[in-house]
């Protein structure tokens, strides 16, 4: 337990350190290496916890407001999480080793990393509301002014704004949750609410504010609208971090507080739960697939990730509530290793776009192109990752979504009629983002790697630096060991998973050539490494069998392109082209595509034009008539500035009594 | 041993199914029609001759056939076709076949990217639109078939469906109904795709493989003969287990069960050209339609199983 303590002072030590120093040239590795070496003791500090029960520990620490001590503890759930913070953290700090010595302003950089990585941590660690709303809170704004670091590029001002305006909407739901569970009594420490007996509104209430809170820093539908802006808007390694790691401690919050502190759950929140996954799962791979900003397309798919996060943790209330324990504990293991699995690809992809900035100065992938000619370990490591997102065997996407269809699987035996409707529906939801994923990242990686190059930069752009690379290579190499030994992480998961929901898979190392198996051997068993092995070898073998008796000749000759192969690059496939076909399927309810052809006349030497314009629902429906009436709101009450101080009195007066009459009625 | 003679047939007719399928097309078009071993001289003709390589082409370019083949062979080998008890049967179920199928065409998809031609392109992007209804219509049907065998594990399901208990249930009628219209899709026949064409505005296979050429296409040739085999294996194992050797049977059930297979293929190989041969190719965005349906009628038989039973 001291060890993560230390870990946090560091950093925040660190942060205050780079503050006089950022202009030096080495501020940059010093900072970035003190990172990772922080991160580093953090996972050492919390990956024995896993394993060891025994390792449990909590602290109080007078700091803060003088009668609510700090309070602080590591269980299991909070070990869990501190291993994918730190995970993610340490990559990133390898990465921006590299990375941030292309940093054009290191003094909005430098300060804020460290701190952004002690305010995660000290979420996760949080066991009493102050804390943890203190570092959420922390958390948002350290984040934010990372958002806003390249504060002059177009966009940046206006995704910090909407940015700060959602993270203070949901630290506000949060505060307002705890408040609620706290009682009348004020019980600010965990342990208090635990012991606490809500009522059925008190419940829901809980829940509703919950979602709302955790759920916009998650990225749900339709809270997600932020995301997709402020992530891509941060430097490479910031956006890994949010968009791998923050999000995965918002659903830190969600679990600890609906699993542990809202008491036991109605079936209609799974319900809700559900509805939200799935609906988040297939918006956000069609709004990802509509995308041709590289970074922006991450983010986006974010929010598809969030959405099989939130199936998997609907899922597990489900079983729940019907008293399955042994599906509970499945449908919760499917959703924790999907976290571990997201925060590794994501991060990696994210690094990966970093490096085709830093190497090209270009997200837009309509004009990259070609890239792995140029850049082979960046190409390598993100096409392992588009594989690994794509939950395609054997890595480990597939593992996770392989447990939650296994968990949906179960779902006949539940009791409630609403749930047994919803459910198929949400395994066709799930499977169709699946697909919709791998589209996806055929666009992503066959737009920006593959091809020819569409630009000057594309064609000029080289390999980036040894850290950076190192970073990738290390994050793909974790994508594969996950998937091809997942038994290790289903054991590791076993502890947070039995403390949870009271039930955990059976131990799954000991089960011979380390395969899967969640319920029993008869239902449904998974070996990635016997696949791994299996491909390998019958690769090898049609290999040699080719090599054998097959003829070498290769000649390099123009490409054929039914024999009339065009030159000019611009005769390729491009981001919009490619997403075409699925834009017309899934688009015309889903964004109201409209699309237009503007044709020359004939004879006419005028180039063809297609005007294409997508509608955002959320922003339509949802955001923009809030905004409006906030306006509204403003310009009416603008009157009340410019009272004179009689008025004001009158006013304070009022208020006074209204509020005194309220609370006489209420006794 | 099952397994490995299980590998080496699935191969060694993969061909031949084509190349019979081929055969009764043309004599129901009263054409003499080419002889059914004819895909076996093409695979020989492509592996003798020169490589050529498009000068934009990267090494995924030249690794992506054998990726590709080697998971659809891989897949195809974890179905049970003249026995059922394979050796790595339990390493991968239903599930993890789609994937794997999933994983072929993600590399073939980007490998009809990487050369840089808007024919490429065309492929690729219209292969991922159909692929995303069809494989989610694909794991619907898996999900109805284990919701009734209580298991995603094939010679489970298999073992269950020869069980005399099963009797005749809607969604087994929905779901083979689905499944044929996936695999219809998936190997790219009439009237999704057409196979034998090339240079029409339509095509989606042919368009993404059309830059490869030698011992590359031969692999990518020899991959969609044996992806025909797995789905008319696929479909015989889970409605027609009948024949099939169990784990501890005799040479002369082995013997009854592989002929019983080659003659289920043979039956599959003829509905297939007879359906081909009936009906025309459709416009490429009617494609979603027809896949929706198999969508549909997946997610139908999944429900009605959650209705009516618990597992």
């Amino acid at each position: 337990m001291t060890l993560p303590l230390y870990v946090i002072g560091m950093l925040f030590a660190v942060a205050v350190a780079a503050v006089p120093f950022c202009r030096w040239r080495g501020a940059a590795s010093v900072v970035y290496g003190a990172c990772l070496a922080a991160c580093a003791a953090a996972l050492t500090a919390a990956l024995p916890v896993l394993t060891a029960p025994a390792g449990e520990a909590s602290r109080v620490l007078p700091l803060g407001i003088p009668w609510i001590e700090a309070h602080l503890r590591l269980d299991l759930l909070a070990a869990f999480f501190l291993v994918v913070v730190n995970l993610g953290g340490a990559a990133a700090s390898l990465y921006a080793i590299g990375y941030g010595r292309h940093e054009r302003a290191p003094q909005r950089v430098l300060p804020f990393f460290p701190a952004f990585l002690a305010a995660m941590n000290l979420v996760v660690l949080a066991d009493d509301a102050f804390t943890f709303l203190f570092a959420w809170e922390l958390m948002s704004l350290t984040s934010w002014a990372l958002v806003m670091s390249h504060h002059r590029s177009a966009g940046t001002a206006r995704a910090g704004y909407i940015y700060l305006v959602m993270a203070g909407f949901g630290t506000l739901c949060l505060l307002l949750a705890f408040g609620v569970l706290a009682g009348a009594q004020g019980g600010y420490a965990f342990a208090a609410m635990r012991a606490e007996h809500l009522t059925a509104w008190q419940q829901t209430v809980v829940l509703l504010l919950v979602l709302l809170g955790a759920g916009s820093k998650a990225g749900i539908v339709p809270l997600h609208v932020w995301l997709p802006l402020a992530h891509p808007a941060a430097p490479s390694h910031v956006s890994a971090l949010m968009s791998g790691v923050m999000t995965k401690v918002a659903i830190y919050g969600l679990i600890r507080i609906v699993f542990q502190l809202a008491g036991p759950p109605a079936w209609w929140w799974s319900a809700l739960v559900l509805v939200i996954g799935a609906t988040t799962a297939v918006l956000g791979v069609l709004y990802a697939l509509m995308q041709h900003d590289l970074k922006r397309l991450l983010a986006y798919h974010t929010v598809e990730n969030i959405g099989i996060i939130f199936i998997g943790l609907g899922l597990a209330l489900a079983f729940e509530t019907a008293g399955m324990a042994a599906g509970a504990a499945l449908a919760l293991t499917a959703a924790l290793f999907h976290v571990l699995n997201h925060s590794l690809f994501k991060s990696l992809l994210f690094f990966g776009s970093g490096t085709v900035l830093v190497a090209t100065g270009e997200r837009d992938m309509e004009r990259l192109g070609g890239l792995i000619h140029r850049m082979p370990v960046t190409a390598t490591t993100f096409l392992i990752g588009c594989a690994a997102i794509s939950a395609l065997p054997p890595l480990n996407g597939f593992v996770s979504e392989w447990l939650t269809f296994q968990a949906i699987l179960i779902s006949p035996n539940l009791s409630h009629w609403g749930l047994k409707f919803l459910v198929p529906a949400v395994g066709a939801a799930l499977a169709l983002s699946a697909a919709l994923a791998a589209a996806c990242f055929v666009k992503a990686f066959g737009i920006s790697f593959l091809g020819r190059p569409r630009s000057a930069e594309a064609l000029a752009a080289r390999e980036v630096d040894a850290f950076s690379c190192a970073a990738m290579i290390a994050l793909a190499l974790l994508c594969v060991l996950a998937g091809v030994l997942p038994g290790l992480v289903v054991d590791a998961l076993s502890g947070v998973v039995r403390e949870l929901t009271a039930a955990s898979l059976p131990p799954q190392s000991s089960l011979p050539w380390l395969s899967l198996i969640p319920l029993s051997p008869q239902r449904a068993s998974y070996n990635g490494l016997i696949l791994l092995v299996f491909l390998l070898c019958t690769s090898t073998l049609i290999a040699m069998a080719v090599r054998r008796l097959a003829s070498h000749a290769v000649r390099r000759a123009p490409a054929w392109d039914c024999g009339f192969p065009d030159p000019n690059p611009a005769t390729q496939y491009t981001a919009g082209s490619f997403a075409q076909p699925i834009r017309r399927v899934f688009g015309r309810s889903i964004f109201r595509v409209e699309e237009r052809v503007e044709m020359p006349e004939p004879g006419s030497l005028a180039p063809a034009r297609l005007h294409l314009r997508l509608h955002d629902l959320a922003w339509e429906y949802l955001f923009t008539p809030i905004a409006r009436a906030v306006d509204e709101a403003a310009t009416r009450l603008n009157a009340l500035q410019f009272l004179t101080i009689r008025r004001y009195l009158a006013l304070v007066f009022a208020t006074l009594v209204i509020l005194l009459a309220g609370l006489a009625l209420w006794q | 041993m099952v397994q490995g003679l299980q590998m080496l047939l699935v191969l060694a007719i993969a061909p031949l199914l084509t190349g019979f399928v081929r055969w009764v097309k043309a004599r129901m078009l009263r054409r003499r029609g080419a002889s059914p071993l004819q895909p076996y001289r093409d695979l020989l003709r492509l592996v003798r001759k020169e490589v050529v390589l498009a000068e934009s082409a990267s090494w995924l370019f030249r690794v992506a056939p054998y990726l590709v083949f080697t998971a659809i062979w891989v897949a195809a080998a974890l179905i049970p076709t003249f026995a059922t008890g394979l050796l790595f049967s339990w390493s991968a179920d239903m599930i993890a076949i789609v994937a794997l199928l999933g994983t072929a065409r993600f590399f073939l998809a980007l490998a009809g990217m990487d050369v840089g031609t808007s024919f490429g392109g065309l492929g690729s992007s219209r292969e991922m639109m159909i692929a995303s209804v069809a494989e989610p219509a694909m794991l619907m049907a898996v999900f109805t078939l284990s919701l009734l065998a209580g298991s995603t594990q094939l010679s489970a399901v298999a073992n269950f469906m020869l069980d005399q208990s099963v009797g005749l249930r809607i969604s087994l009628g929905l779901v083979l109904v689905a499944l044929l219209i996936v695999s219809i899709a998936e190997n790219a026949r009439i009237p999704v795709d057409n196979p034998s064409t090339h240079l029409e505005l339509t095509m989606v296979h042919e368009a993404m493989v059309l830059e490869y050429s030698g011992r590359h296409l031969a692999m990518i040739e020899a991959a969609a003969f044996l992806k025909l085999v797995l789905y008319a294996s696929l479909i015989a194992c889970v409605f027609a287990p009948w024949g099939m050797a169990a784990a501890g049977d005799g040479f002369f059930a082995y013997l009854v069960g592989t002929g019983v297979y080659l003659l289920k293929l043979a039956v599959a190989g003829v509905l297939l050209a007879a359906f081909e041969t009936s009906i025309a190719k459709m416009r490429v965005f009617r494609v979603p339609e027809f896949l929706g349906a198999a969508l549909m009628l997946g997610l139908l038989g999944t429900l009605l199983l959650f209705v009516t039973r618990s597992v």
